[in-house]
């Protein structure tokens, strides 16, 4: 582990992202039909893409 | 983050994950089959047998039978027994009415019959023994009612301090990781911290929604008291001194329905709770009406009607308990965005289940290890395996 100290921004940037776009498709579908259920699919499919995208690229 | 500050949270984590783990494994796995109840229940009955399929029970359209048909119907079905509820679907003509030997019978003693309100046709009853049926209860109470719904509200809450725990671990843990890391091929333990991790943060939001909106679900119970003794009490304080109203004087329900829709035009009954039971005062049909809006469907409001005379009493929207209440239903069972967002709460239950497993592993394999040696484990990212 050669890496340098990562700064609490650093670490928690995507987990912040991954988690305000899953919030907003839990409140998106809530309030209509139609588009807003379309895109609130793909906010919460981020989360399960982001577990399938770190087993591809960041298995070691 | 100091050595010593690790270690406090180190040990939330630990203690509140272990004293909630295995409900919450219980939760999520009979919570799966749980998402698609709805699907599940129409592969089981036969859809297709709808007079006018399409047709809302909740709605007034031409050739729709009469309340009080229905009402004579389910009663002829349950004689000496009382309406209780009858509750209205949007989409098709089902509508279920429930009686019970009197109006304030508890749960176990009622009876809800399903009908085609199209054809007034009986086309179920509830079937208190199926599989589904046993895996809600398990859900909701574990077969001890009150006591077992507070009790996994407390698991909830519980597990919403595991989770914020762990959020906090998570920074130490990654000071020295790229987002997304996944060690596995150095060793099991390594593995399993890393999904662990992984899963745990970016299923985070969800399972906070899902726990702490579950926690809110357990308190129903709690909540419609509250209603009932509060603002029920004040709208129908001219009421408060007689006794209840007989089931015999009952009046019309299409009258009282018919009242209740000049009172709140444009919107469509969920269901109507009779005199004397948990919804109602004990002389007012309760005739609980959606919101028109899709964000306020979920909001009911009440018009209580004198289910005697057929005139209309109050409507009062419901206080804020009961508004979190009813938001906080769709957001724990996922089923207001079609499949695709069930199938998405399946995965993310999975994600759940993995965390749970993978977290009791993690204990089991060092739980002789001192906190110390945990804490040691946290800041090297995983590398200070702890030592027996």
């Amino acid at each position: 582990m050669k890496r340098a100290r990562r700064t609490l921004w650093a670490i928690f940037a995507v987990p912040l992202a991954i988690g305000v776009v899953s919030c907003a498709a839990l409140v998106l579908a809530l309030t209509g039909d139609g588009w807003r259920d379309t895109v609130s699919w793909a906010g919460l499919a981020v989360p399960v893409l982001a577990v399938a995208w770190a087993m591809k690229a960041r298995r070691s | 983050m100091t050595s010593s500050t690790i270690r406090a949270w180190y040990l939330i984590h630990k203690w509140t994950s272990l004293v909630c783990t295995m409900f919450l494994l219980m939760l999520c796995i009979t919570g799966l089959p749980l998402i698609f109840h709805d699907e599940i229940d129409r592969l089981a009955g036969d859809a297709s047998a709808y007079g006018q399929p399409g047709v809302g029970s909740s709605g007034n359209a031409p050739g729709l039978l009469p309340l009080d048909e229905m009402m004579r119907r389910a009663l002829a079905a349950r004689p000496g027994e009382v309406p209780l509820f009858m509750a209205f679907d949007n989409d098709q003509p089902a509508m279920t009415i429930t009686t019970g030997p009197r109006a304030d019978s508890p749960g176990a003693e009622m009876t809800m019959q399903v009908f085609d309100r199209s054809t007034g046709r009986k086309i179920g009853q509830e079937d208190e023994s199926g599989v589904m049926h046993f895996l809600l209860q398990l859900h909701t109470d574990m077969f001890l009612g009150l006591p077992g719904m507070l009790f996994l509200g407390a698991m909830g809450l519980l597990f919403t301090a595991s989770l914020v725990s762990g959020v906090v671990l998570y920074a130490p843990f990654m000071r020295k990781l790229a987002f997304g890391t996944l060690r596995t091929s150095r060793s099991s333990r390594l593995k399993w911290l890393d999904y662990h991790n992984l899963i745990g943060i970016v299923a985070f939001a969800w399972m906070t929604v899902v726990g702490v909106t579950g926690v809110i679900n357990t308190l129903e119970n709690p909540i419609n008291k509250l209603w009932q003794r509060n603002e029920l009490a004040a709208m129908t304080r001219e009421y408060a001194g007689e006794g209840a109203l007989a089931p015999s004087r009952y009046g019309s329900l299409d009258k009282a329905m018919a009242e209740a829709r000049r009172t709140l035009p444009g919107n469509n009954p969920q269901f109507i709770g009779f005199p004397g039971g948990s919804f109602s005062s004990k002389h007012h049909y309760a005739v609980f009406f959606q919101g028109d809006t899709p964000l306020t469907e979920h909001l009911l409001t009440p018009a209580l009607i004198d289910a005697e005379t057929g005139t209309f009493t109050a409507a009062c929207t419901m206080p804020w308990y009961n508004k979190s209440l009813s938001l906080s239903r769709p957001l724990h069972f996922g089923d207001y965005g079609g499949l695709p967002l069930k199938i998405l709460w399946a995965v993310l239950d999975l994600f759940t289940i993995v965390t749970l497993a993978s977290g009791i592993y993690l204990w089991l394999g060092k739980r002789r290890a001192s906190a110390s040696a945990h804490v040691r484990e946290v800041e090297s990212g995983g590398i200070a395996v702890p030592a027996a």
